[in-house]
């Protein structure tokens, strides 16, 4: 509509410069009150992580049958287990092997989506038309079901477990990055480069990345709280790490044999998944109103 | 003057906005009699859109709107009344700038020209669709009868809006508002639209208020004329006043916009070597279908045979409407898109036949500035980084020091000042943008410029602005340029030579001066015939060229003149043989014609 | 008619690629699949020849393009081979538990629905109003609870305090509630998300301004104009969901005993019963390849512009 867009021009000559480098963007994802719960909700999570061995009351592993099932107390702030272990330190332990195994598997397959990706849309023609293909039939599968596959055949445990997804789910990278390539590669700027007598490589690294760099973080950063929930669920199945480790997803895999008598078991290893799944959640969200307020 | 249609009174509209209110319109005051046809001229931001909108109530909700409204002798409530709603599309009909965005792509052409009719006149469905195909007919909607089922995407910008027009009209409204019904079609197609506006309002005895940027568009149009400016009405005048005494010095200036100063000198004696030659340049793209398994069904050609020379130190302009093929031909010369065949030689060497490193200093002398001053630099550089690229890459100003040393020099040369080079693109208007296009397409300080388009998505005083500074540095610089652009008054303000494309092929080429006062060719003839002219007296008497349908894309195995099927001359040759480029007049003015010369009498309309 | 024909035809290849997949995963199941054979068979392990025969007999000496083509050739002909645990074909163990999953499964999508589309469509009609502030801020919640954990917490609530709703088997509506319910929360969240920017993004197009000049009611207006332009990117979007609810059945099947194929797949990992776990790699993603065909072809009833593109690649 014309009167909108004559709004639009108004409001851009208004607007200061709307990216100011790395400290602008800090002060823009503090001024988000999304991005900021986020932010704060994932940097508890990763203290509490990195710091489980100096926070945590109790050594996470050591079993005290005679005091299982406990309910909450001033020792066990929040109980014990079925073999009297102090929920509260597998819950802090867990949170290493839960976060850190979604953020290794987040990284791997960003790093893969995004060479695949790029390597596709910059190439083109037959790579293109492979890669396109290879794609187009893992997505025409749920990534959890593949994952359900490859972990049958390997056989459970969180190595496994971490290479099935790595293995699946590198394609939604995969497939939005040659999208983004592909739309960076029509933009004027690529061409006026192209005219100046740039090669690939310069074009590729120097104009293409950058611009195609805040909607990849944010899926990343939505993908790693989809990635925390799938790795919960396969450990839930009983498909990922085995007892004794703590981790959220066999926790509550345990928890379900003593839903009646200690139904709190059940609830502070859901509850931990939740908010830091919520807290990413949170901050993709405020990410994308900052970097990209026309993406979806 | 009879009793006023509508009349508006102390219409103020104000936005509430993060930075708080902005005042679009201030207190505006105007009427529309029975019939009239009024037009409303601005530049962009003068509220004239917000006006318009405000008038139908189809503002935004964030819009806080005052005044009074009449219409047709009554009260027509406020801005968001039922009886300002019951106006909409039963008394009042609108037509939209975008022909694409402002249809419904998922309905049928004939279901939303049927839409009104059904909501208003209580039309049974047959009835309406029997009505919506009589619409599609009176607005020159060829083969209307199968076009009511077809899809807006199927139809061309002149169809889709001529298909509007339909809509507007359809339920006889008195009154039609037409917020810059052209702006976004060529200048035949502009012709052609509206010509039928005007007849149509005028067999309807329909009032018109045409809201536009173009001065010019209103010559012919308007009866009256109210230019707006920052959201007030600062003239209001019959059509002869304002062209013959603009009142008010703002009227001026936009008159004054209108008549681009003309390079002085045209293709005097001066004769030098070419710089750059381009012999029967062809490039077709292949029509691809299918995804699983690809296969090419056809091709079409973007450039079918050019040959062109540009001499040392001039420019050689480029005219055409959209899809002739005039920015593929800018790509082709720079290699930027790979010709099918033909050859380009540049400076004595073979731009086609050279490997990469020999293309990549080849570039370093060949440079393009293109249309889009917002796309075409990276948002995320600074205007030093964007700058010091091409002196990067080609190795020119090795240290940090001298790179910075020449990026200060180009900006003084562009007009920009050196402390310009820290900001970001976003930071600069659309004029200093395009500065920095220039800039940066001078920074290895080549021979010859290609511009594609590089002042048609800037406002009219800044256009001025950069010609001036593209005719100052080929003075100083001894550049070439090939000007690329669809509006014959740029091109005419900065050639020494004109070339007019149809459809991938030069139709006709000469001095400027010579091509502009005497064309040969029945095309070129078309086009200058359909550029308003900003003098109402002249655009009355005026006969226009009647040029029949649309540019339609030509398939290889097309055959004949390519004009032909649009020809007011065509004859059974026509289509049967490829007129050549060959000289008429003189020597150096060459037309692709059988039948070239002077308009005949017979061939316009009134 | 041609985009039709082009995008059932374009089945075919992807098909054979889950094939290639589901013969892949065979391939890579540790120990030898003729001495597990023969090992259920007689219940002791075979001697060299008998390994050796039994090998020959289930093909297995072949080599492996000419194993793959074979293994196709049996799929076509509805073969997907025998279960190591119960000793029936795994054609006829899926195709007796898929119904299960099916409903399910098409029950949650229906919740999904039912509960996303009109609260994120009236989210977007009432822009930054208190529903539209929820409708964001439980969508966002709905993405990130475990659907598993959801699933105690409805057993908790409905089965154990308040005896409402059955905690496990199969039976009536009440039976399929708390199933459908545990898995299709999450994704009632995005559907509303989707409807809800779909819904913006229309509200602010150009023929939506033209609609309403022509003086239609702001009812035909919404939805008529509105709405139908903004389901056309909500239907893919179900397609995918409906998709994606098949295969995180497994786990609420698992939950509530539930007789799917996703039990019956969880079950055969862990028993390493590798035919079972083949033929529902084989069987839920040619399931998949045709809830995506039937997704495409709405697409393009819905839109008209879609002709020679993929529909799917089009909203990418």
């Amino acid at each position: 509509m014309a009167a909108t867009s004559e709004l639009a021009a108004e409001a851009e000559r208004l607007a200061p410069a709307a990216l100011a480098g790395p400290a602008g963007l800090g002060r823009q994802l503090v001024a988000d009150r999304t991005a900021l719960a986020g932010l704060v909700i994932v940097t508890v999570v990763l203290v509490g992580a990195l710091a489980a061995p100096a926070l945590a009351p109790h050594d996470p592993d050591v079993q005290d049958v005679l005091h299982r099932l406990q309910p909450p107390s001033a020792k066990h702030l929040l109980g014990t287990d079925q073999l009297g272990r102090d929920e509260l330190s597998r819950i802090l332990h867990g949170a290493r092997v839960s976060v850190f195994t979604a953020l290794a598997v987040g990284l791997a397959i960003l790093l893969v989506g995004l060479v695949v990706g790029m390597l596709s849309g910059l190439a083109g023609g037959l790579v293109d038309g492979l890669i396109m293909r290879l794609v187009d039939v893992l997505l025409a599968f749920p990534s959890l079901l593949l994952a359900l596959a490859v972990v049958g055949t390997l056989g459970p445990g969180l190595l496994h477990l971490a290479l099935a997804m790595t293995a699946v789910w590198w394609v939604d990278y995969a497939r939005l990055v040659r999208g983004l390539v592909l739309a960076v590669k029509e933009r004027p700027f690529v061409e006026a480069t192209r005219a100046q007598g740039a090669g690939g490589l310069r074009i590729a690294a120097r104009h293409v990345l950058p611009n195609i760099a805040s909607p990849v973080i944010v899926l990343a950063t939505l993908q790693t709280a989809r990635l925390l929930l799938a790795l919960a669920a396969l450990s839930f199945l009983g498909l990922g790490v085995g007892p004794p480790t703590a981790e959220w997803g066999s926790m509550l895999n345990d928890g379900k044999d003593f839903l009646a008598d200690a139904p709190q078991l059940m609830l502070w290893p859901g509850l931990a998944i939740t908010i830091t799944a919520l807290g990413l959640n949170l901050l993709g969200d405020g990410l994308r109103d900052v970097l990209d307020p026309n993406l979806r | 003057m009879s009793a006023p249609l509508l009349a508006v009174e102390d219409l103020t509209v104000t936005f509430a906005t993060a930075r708080g209110p902005i005042e679009a319109v201030r207190g505006v005051s105007f009427s529309v009699a029975p019939g009239e046809r009024v037009g409303v001229a601005g530049r962009s931001g003068s509220g004239k859109t917000v006006s318009a909108l405000s008038i139908t109530g189809l503002l935004a909700p964030t819009a806080r709107v005052s005044g009074t409204m009449r219409f047709a002798g009554g009260d027509a409530g406020g801005p968001r009344s039922r009886e300002r709603r019951a106006l909409r599309g039963r008394h009042i009909g609108m037509i939209f700038q975008d022909p694409l965005s402002s249809l419904n792509p998922t309905l049928t052409v004939g279901a939303q020209i049927a839409e009104p009719l059904r909501a208003h006149m209580h039309l049974s469905r047959a009835a309406a669709r029997s009505q919506a195909v009589d619409l599609l007919g009176q607005v020159g909607l060829p083969d209307a009868n199968r076009n009511v089922d077809e899809y807006p995407h199927r139809f061309s910008g002149g169809m889709r809006q001529r298909a509007m027009i339909a809509m507007a009209l359809a339920c006889e409204p008195t009154l039609v508002i037409a917020d810059e019904p052209t702006t976004a079609l060529d200048v035949t197609i502009q012709a052609q639209i509206l010509e039928l506006l005007v007849e149509q309002c005028e067999q309807r005895d329909t009032a018109l208020l045409l809201i536009t940027h173009d001065l010019g568009v209103l010559a012919g149009v308007a009866q009256r004329i109210v230019v707006m400016h920052e959201g007030r009405i600062v003239e209001e005048a019959a059509v002869d006043d304002l062209f013959r005494r603009p009142g008010h010095p703002y009227t001026a200036a936009m008159l004054a916009d209108l008549a681009l100063p003309r390079r002085t000198q045209a293709d005097g004696g001066r004769r030098t070597p070419p710089l750059l030659e381009v012999t029967d340049l062809t490039k077709a793209f292949p029509i691809v279908r299918g995804e699983a398994v690809r296969r090419t069904v056809g091709a079409v050609r973007a450039l079918d045979g050019v040959s062109l020379t540009v001499e040392e130190g001039r420019t050689l302009g480029i005219v055409g409407e959209s899809g002739c093929g005039k920015s593929t031909l800018a790509r082709c010369i720079l290699r930027l898109v790979e010709p099918s065949s033909g050859g380009v030689s540049f400076a004595g060497r073979d731009v086609l036949d050279c490997d990469r490193r020999e293309l990549r200093a080849l570039r370093r002398e060949m440079q393009m500035v293109f249309q889009d001053p917002f796309g075409s630099l990276d948002p995320r550089m600074t205007v030093q980084q964007i700058l010091a690229e091409p002196l990067q890459i080609h190795g020119v100003a090795r240290s940090r020091r001298a790179r910075f040393k020449r990026v200060a020099e180009l900006l003084a040369m562009v007009g920009l000042e050196p402390e310009h080079a820290a900001r970001h693109p976003r930071a600069f208007s659309g004029g200093q943008r395009q500065r920095i296009g220039i800039a940066r397409a001078l920074a290895t300080e080549p021979a010859l410029l290609v511009l594609d388009e590089p002042v048609s998505s800037l406002d009219v005083t800044t256009r001025a602005q950069i010609l001036a500074l593209l005719e100052d540095l080929q003075a100083r610089l001894g550049l070439s340029y090939v000007f690329v652009a669809h509006d014959l008054s740029l091109v005419r303000s900065i050639s020494h030579r004109v070339a007019v494309m149809y459809l991938g092929r030069i139709v006709e080429i000469a001095g400027r001066d010579e091509l502009f006062e005497h064309p040969e060719h029945p095309y070129t003839q078309a086009l200058l015939s359909a550029v308003p002219v900003p003098d109402p007296v002249r655009e009355r008497r005026r006969r226009r060229i009647a040029l029949r349908g649309e540019v339609q894309a030509a398939t290889v195995t097309a055959r004949g003149c390519r004009f032909a099927p649009r020809c007011p001359r065509a004859q059974p040759r026509c289509t049967a043989e490829d007129p050549a480029l060959l000289p008429t007049r003189a020597d150096d003015h060459r037309a692709a014609c059988f039948f070239p010369g002077p308009a005949a009498i017979h061939e316009e309309v009134a | 008619m041609w985009y039709v024909a082009r995008r059932v035809l374009y089945v075919v290849p992807t098909w054979l690629g889950i094939t290639l997949l589901a013969f892949v995963v065979g391939q890579f199941a540790p120990g030898d699949p003729a001495a597990a054979y023969f090992a259920r068979q007689h219940g002791r392990s075979p001697g060299a020849a008998e390994l050796a025969r039994t090998r020959h007999q289930l093909g297995l000496d072949r080599p492996a393009p000419e194993r793959y083509l074979r293994s196709v050739a049996h799929a076509v002909q509805g073969d997907l081979g025998t279960s190591y645990t119960s000793g029936r074909p795994v054609l006829r163990e899926l195709a007796e538990r898929f119904p299960s999953t099916l409903e399910v499964a098409s029950a949650a999508t229906f919740l999904a629905i039912l509960l996303g589309l009109p609260l994120g469509v009236l989210a977007a009609l009432r822009r930054n109003s208190v529903l539209d502030q929820l409708t964001r801020g439980g969508s966002l919640l709905a993405a990130s609870v475990p659907s598993f954990w959801i699933a105690y917490l409805l057993i908790i609530l409905f089965s154990v305090k308040l005896h409402l709703l059955p905690s496990f088997g199969t039976g009536g509506l009440d039976h399929l509630l708390l199933p459908a319910l545990a898995l299709g929360l999450g994704e009632a969240g995005l559907v509303a998300r989707l409807a809800r920017s779909s819904m913006l993004e229309v509200l602010g197009e150009d023929y939506i301004t033209t609609a309403r000049a022509k003086g239609l009611s702001e009812r035909r207006v919404i939805g008529l104009h509105a709405l139908k332009n903004a389901l056309v990117g909500v239907v893919t979007q179900v397609g995918l969901i409906f998709g994606f609810l098949l295969a995180y059945s497994a786990i609420v099947e698992v939950i509530f005993i539930w007789p799917g194929i996703g039990r019956l797949a969880v079950e055969a990992i862990s028993q390493r019963d590798y035919p079972v776990i083949q033929g529902f790699v084989l069987f839920a993603g040619t399931v998949f390849i045709f809830v995506n065909l039937a997704v495409d072809l709405i697409y393009q009833r819905l839109d008209p512009r879609i002709s020679l593109t993929s529909a799917s690649a089009a909203i990418a």
